[in-house]
């Protein structure tokens, strides 16, 4: 049973077999979020036993079927879809239970499709991570998009309708266009989709068949084409997907939908284009000042949004630039940073989103204007609040530092100056909209206007659910101990960046 | 191709003119009766087409003459051999027919037709000035005068319920009853629009 | 005895059930000999792909009569596997037929509905497999004329009218078809199709061949629906009883573009065709501007019908793009997309036949807020919908894949841009009408509808599970498209 391949195997039927009990226990809420606690934590289970033996330097394959001759569906478990996997599957089991405790908090409908949705973003997440050509991961990372429409329009309102428009929009238009383009492009190229240590364009441009001009034109598709990495001029849909019930923002984009676009944009830089190549040719740099562009810009937005979801938003487009950023830069210590920054920003990002809910549930307040004195009635929410904002700013203790630190190290071994000072710049930025939050809720008074309206929910709401804050505390507390445990995770992607 | 080749091709100008004829009033016409009839006379002139493609200068009707059938009957097993070899022959020069620029299936007729002129000899009937036109043309003309009738006879039928539902059947008019209505419609799906708002309020 | 004539069979049984149909004169009897009828044929064709996987082409001489003086029915892969899906297609939408049929056709004449629907079924069936030219174009005009009759018989008046128009842009096409047959007939002296391939001289033979062939590609062209002959189509679906639009939006189009394949790589050559005439970058310039037209306009239409059926001029453009890539891997992906097209076209009708039934129209804006109270219904067009896009999952992608690879393998890049913008307009009409089905606040009318029978769920679940199916695991539509392009282009090397 603990053959690494079995483990594959489970660790993809696990997330479908809560999908399908969703639907069978749907009448029952109790046991239907019972039975996806208790999945997720057995699939956490599987995935860290197989994450032990991949940091081992095993690397498991699972061949199951060919779809069409050359295409097939393929997965082969690698350090980098291993952290991604640990970090979604792990955060899934805190969704669920926080998701659990606001939808009841919310009086939300429609909670069986919500949350058997949710388990198919996982399958997609987990068969994206695990997979082990270009092929499969285009699939899951399509299954991703659509899966989660239902999630995103979750309320049914015109602003769902029109966000979830441009959701799909944006998402399916850039995939098919420029994404499968662009491995339609590499598939003529190389004959093969297959992800291999080291690149596997290098043999066609050494060959010459493809110029060097072309190769920053098809690093451009990949890198446009994965609208969920969310790289400026692509990044609308991520602010309008902001309309979904938060333990749907907080998981999927703070974890799942966007940690897929940037993952594959790593694992499509490291194993496709090969980072000797990119640096060889140095066509990636442009796309380095694409994300360091979208750093900076989107860090400044994020300061003039009142709405805190919003806010938060903008702030992971341009956290997840970061990540384009170590995958543009293409040197090992960027690479290792981007990978690092995945798991950084997934826990600091969910603990900021998940207190976004538990405050819209406690108190009804969106916009951080109106937030003024709440953390004396709220102070686990917003002490949480102030860790993560430590983290994702990039300060220690918080975890962030560390892949802040690689990334800044890879932009000074390029001697990119500019693009070390994009991100001094943007943690100024992040101090700047993140931190006043919870220093204005601590320490600024109640407005007195405020008692006078909201009549039943103002004075005395208190805490969140339990439910919504053990899970936001949890968050904080790991975004802590990241700091201290980095090693293993340095540890575990350095054979993805040394032959 | 001198004046006299182009007026030997008199038939293929016939049928081009029927087909010119026919496709102009299908195309330009907004009778519907008519249109059908512009359409009949395309077809018609396939029809003329095809037929005459199985003609063959002083050739006969390809019925074996009754002299001829009987002494065939003698040597029955004789005749059926040689007339399959004849046949076999006759697909043999089509290439040959191809490169003068002689129709193919004339050729074809021909050699059936010296095949059996062939066979008079050794039979010792005189038949040397035999010649059969191609009847596979006309029998399929058979077949696509049957679909020509069916299609005019289920036009005729759909006009007939055309007429019916709007009492003509002139293109133009019929048109502009479907835009009056088409019109209609969209007004009353603005109407509806506009009341709907005043729905959901009560 | 019945295996051997199993390709006349696949003709005979449904063109005899046609009369018995009209002789039993009640709606119900002649519904159950249909529907057997069509059991029956789906069976022999299935057992003809396995017989043609197993042991080759076969070929049977009609009446015992030796080609090429007798009709020929050759069955190869291709046609085995077109006979498979046109047989298929009209199995299911008979067993979707009764509740459709019976709102929306009187009763006095179901029973000829259904004659004429078996009509249609062997006249598509013929084409198929024959492999006799002339016979070609008799299987082409029963299907048509029926098909004429089948649409005439739609409930607004528009119905006869879009049938009669049909039927005069149809009779120009046959009547081109026939011209065409009759110039390869006078130059080669005989019908048989392999007959004509072997003694057609394509590179030195005289212009009457080219002539032939223009008529006949334009024929097929009408018949196919290309833009810009496909002006009869959209009247043509969207006023047809919905069973009606299903089955012959499934099968009639793709089944004239077999013959059109049939005609370049079975008859004549595809170095006639696309290197000596310019037939490939003609497709491909008309295929394109098909494709982005007719999905502009779909993108417009409030009648869902009708939208769908702009779609389907869009679609038979990728179809063409395939066939005129004249290599392995665009011919595969060209059949391929008539079967995965007939599938989720086939299923997206059905879908509308479903809201229809319920809400008694098939303008969008009467479908508001639907997918609520007809939950099944709704969930079914989403998953046809991203068939129809080509999301990874659904067949729609397969066929879209292994385009995208064949145009990038020919060096057709800006066919193969082209190709993934367009399907972003299928994402915009498709998705238009999503959201309305979910996001619209639904009507009186909308609210006091319940959920289609189960009688027109099942078949309709059937397709669209067959498009999910598909979608991942292709040797059955894929796998079989290969082997039959590798044996078209093998035949004539």
């Amino acid at each position: 049973m603990t053959d690494p391949v079995n483990l594959i195997v489970l660790s993809l039927v696990l997330p479908l077999v809560a999908f399908v009990m969703n639907f069978v226990l749907g009448n029952r809420p109790n046991a239907r979020e019972c039975s996806t606690v208790v999945i997720a934590t057995i699939l956490f289970g599987v995935v860290g036993l197989l994450a032990s033996s991949v940091f081992d330097g095993q690397r498991p394959e699972l061949f199951v079927s060919e779809m069409l001759p050359g295409f097939s569906i393929a997965f082969s478990v690698e350090p980098l879809g291993m952290i991604f996997a640990l970090v979604a599957s792990g955060l899934w089991i805190l969704t669920t239970i926080y998701g659990a405790g606001y939808m009841r908090g919310h009086h939300e409908k429609h909670q069986t499709r919500f949350f058997g949705c949710f388990a198919l973003a996982i399958f997609a997440a987990i068969a994206a991570a695990f997979s082990s050509n270009l092929f499969t991961m285009f699939v899951a990372y399509e299954l991703m998009t659509v899966s989660t429409y239902p999630l995103v329009t979750h309320h049914g309102t015109a602003e769902a309708k029109s966000g979830g428009r441009i959701y799909l929009g944006i998402l399916l238009s850039t995939s098919i266009a420029f994404f499968m383009m662009a491995i339609a492009w590499t598939w003529s190229l190389c004959g093969t989709l297959d992800f291999k240590q080291g690149g596997i364009l290098n043999v066609p441009y050494e060959a010459g068949e493809i110029s060097t001009l072309a190769l920053g034109v098809l690093l451009g598709l990949f890198a446009f084409g994965i609208g969920k990495a969310a790289l400026m001029p692509m990044h609308r849909w991520l602010p309008a997907a902001m309309v979904a019930p938060t333990p749907v923002s907080a998981l999927l984009h703070a974890v799942a939908v966007v940690k897929v676009g940037v993952f594959s944009l790593l694992k499509v830089v490291v194993y496709i284009f090969g980072i000797d190549l990119l640096q060889a040719t140095g066509v990636n740099l442009w796309l380095a000042y694409v994300a360091g562009f979208t750093i900076v810009v989107a860090s400044i937005i994020a300061m003039t949004k009142d709405n805190l979801k919003a806010r938060l938003a903008y702030s992971t487009i341009g956290q997840l630039a970061y990540i384009s950023l170590g995958a543009a830069l293409a040197t090992p210590d960027s690479v290792i940073g981007g990978g690092m920054h995945i798991v950084m920003h997934a826990v600091g990002k969910i603990t900021l989103f998940f207190c976004a809910g538990a405050i819209y549930v406690a108190a009804h307040k969106k916009n951080i204007s109106d937030m003024a004195g709440l953390g004396r009635q709220m102070p686990w929410t917003f002490g949480a609040f102030l860790v993560a904002s430590v983290s994702i700013i990039g300060l220690p203790p918080g975890g962030g530092a560390w892949s802040k630190w690689f990334l800044a190290v890879g932009t000074a071994e390029t001697h990119q100056y500019a693009l070390t000072a994009a991100l001094m710049i943007s943690s100024l930025l992040n101090i700047a909209y993140l931190v006043p939050i919870p220093i204005q809720a601590f320490l600024k008074p109640r407005p007195d206007r405020d008692s006078n309206h909201d009549s039943d929910h103002s004075h005395d709401h208190g805490e969140a659910p339990l439910a919504c804050v053990i899970p936001l505390v949890i968050t904080a507390t790991l975004s802590i101990v990241l700091f201290f445990a980095a090693e293993p995770i340095y540890q575990a992607l350095l054979p993805i960046v040394s032959e | 191709m001198t004046m006299v080749q182009a007026l030997g091709l008199y038939n293929y100008w016939v049928v081009v003119f029927l087909m010119m004829t026919g496709f102009y009033i299908v195309i330009a016409r907004r009778n519907l009766i008519k249109s059908i009839l512009g359409l009949n006379i395309f077809q018609t002139s396939v029809f003329l087409l095809y037929i005459s493609m199985g003609k063959i200068d002083g050739a006969t009707a390809p019925i074996v003459p009754p002299d001829i059938a009987a002494a065939a009957a003698h040597h029955g097993d004789h005749h059926s051999d040689h007339h399959g070899h004849g046949e076999h022959a006759g697909h043999g020069v089509v290439d040959h027919g191809v490169d003068h620029g002689v129709d193919g299936a004339t050729e074809i007729a021909h050699e059936a037709a010296h095949s059996a002129t062939g066979y008079v000899a050794m039979t010792g009937i005189d038949a040397e000035n035999i010649v059969y036109s191609n009847p596979l043309p006309s029998v399929l003309m058979l077949t696509a005068i049957v679909v020509g009738i069916a299609t005019t006879a289920l036009a005729l039928a759909l006009i007939v319920r055309v007429r019916e539902d709007y009492g003509t059947v002139e293109e133009d008019e019929i048109l502009q009853i479907n835009q009056e209505e088409w019109a209609a419609g969209r007004e009353r799906a603005a109407k509806k629009k506009k009341a709907s708002p005043g729905v959901s309020a009560r | 005895m019945i295996e051997a004539n199993l390709p006349v069979l696949l003709i005979v049984i449904p063109m005899i059930t046609a009369p018995l149909c009209v002789l039993a004169g009640r709606g119900r009897i002649a519904y159950a000999m249909s529907l057997l009828a069509s059991v029956l044929v789906f069976a022999i064709a299935v057992a003809l792909v396995i017989k043609v996987g197993d042991s080759g082409t076969i070929r049977y001489e009609l009446g015992g009569w030796e080609p090429p003086y007798g009709i020929e029915y050759v069955v190869d892969r291709l046609s085995s596997f077109m006979a498979m899906f046109v047989s298929a297609l009209g199995m299911i939408v008979l067993f979707y037929a009764p509740h459709s049929v019976n709102k929306e056709i009187q009763p006095s004449k179901h029973y000829l509905f259904y004659a004429t629907y078996l009509l249609c079924m062997t006249g598509l069936l013929g084409i198929c497999v024959t492999g006799d030219l002339f016979n070609v174009f008799v299987f082409l005009e029963i299907s048509s004329l029926s098909s004429y009759a089948l649409i005439s018989l739609g409930r607004t008046r528009r119905a006869p009218l879009s049938a009669l128009q049909y039927l005069i842009v149809g009779s120009i096409g046959a009547t081109f078809i026939l011209i065409g047959i009759g110039l390869l007939y006078q130059m080669t002296g005989t019908l048989n199709m392999a007959d004509i391939a072997s003694r057609i001289d394509t590179i030195d033979g005289p212009r009457t061949i080219m002539v032939a062939f223009a008529f006949l590609t334009v024929g097929l062209c009408v018949k196919m629906a290309v833009f810009p002959l496909h002006t009869w189509l959209p009247g043509a679906y969207t006023y047809a009883p919905s069973v009606v639009t299903c089955f012959i939006a499934a099968t009639a189009t793709k089944v004239s573009v077999y013959a059109f394949i049939r005609l370049v790589y079975g008859i004549m050559t595809p170095k006639f065709a696309f290197e000596l005439l310019p037939l490939d970058s003609a497709l491909m310039v008309f295929s394109l501007i098909g494709i982005f037209v007719a999905s502009t306009a779909a993108v417009f239409q409030d009648d869902v019908k009708r939208l769908l059926a702009y779609s389907s001029v869009a679609q038979i453009g990728y179809m063409l793009l395939g066939v005129s890539m004249s290599n392995i891997d665009g011919l595969t992906a060209g059949i391929v997309h008539m079967f995965n097209h007939a599938l989720i076209k086939g299923g997206l009708f059905m879908v509308a036949g479903c809201f229809i039934l319920r809400l008694g129209s098939s303008r969008l804006s009467d479908w508001a807020g639907a997918g609520r109270t007809m939950p099944w219904t709704g969930f079914a067009w989403a998953i046809g919908g991203l068939g129809l896009i080509g999301v990874p999952m659904t067949a729609g992608f397969i066929s879209k894949w292994l385009l995208l690879t064949a145009a990038m393998q020919n060096g057709w890049w800006p066919v193969a841009a082209l190709m993934l913008l367009s399907s972003l307009l299928a994402v915009a009409y498709v998705w238009k009408v999503v959201e309305t089905l979910y996001f619209s606040e639904p009507s009186d009318a909308v609210v006091a509808s319940t959920e289609a029978p189960a009688g027109m769920l099942i078949p309709t679940y059937a397709i669209i599970g067959c498009v999910v199916l598909f979608g991942i695991w292709t040797t059955y539509s894929a796998g079989l498209a290969a082997a039959a392009a590798a044996e078209l282009l093998g035949a004539t090397p």
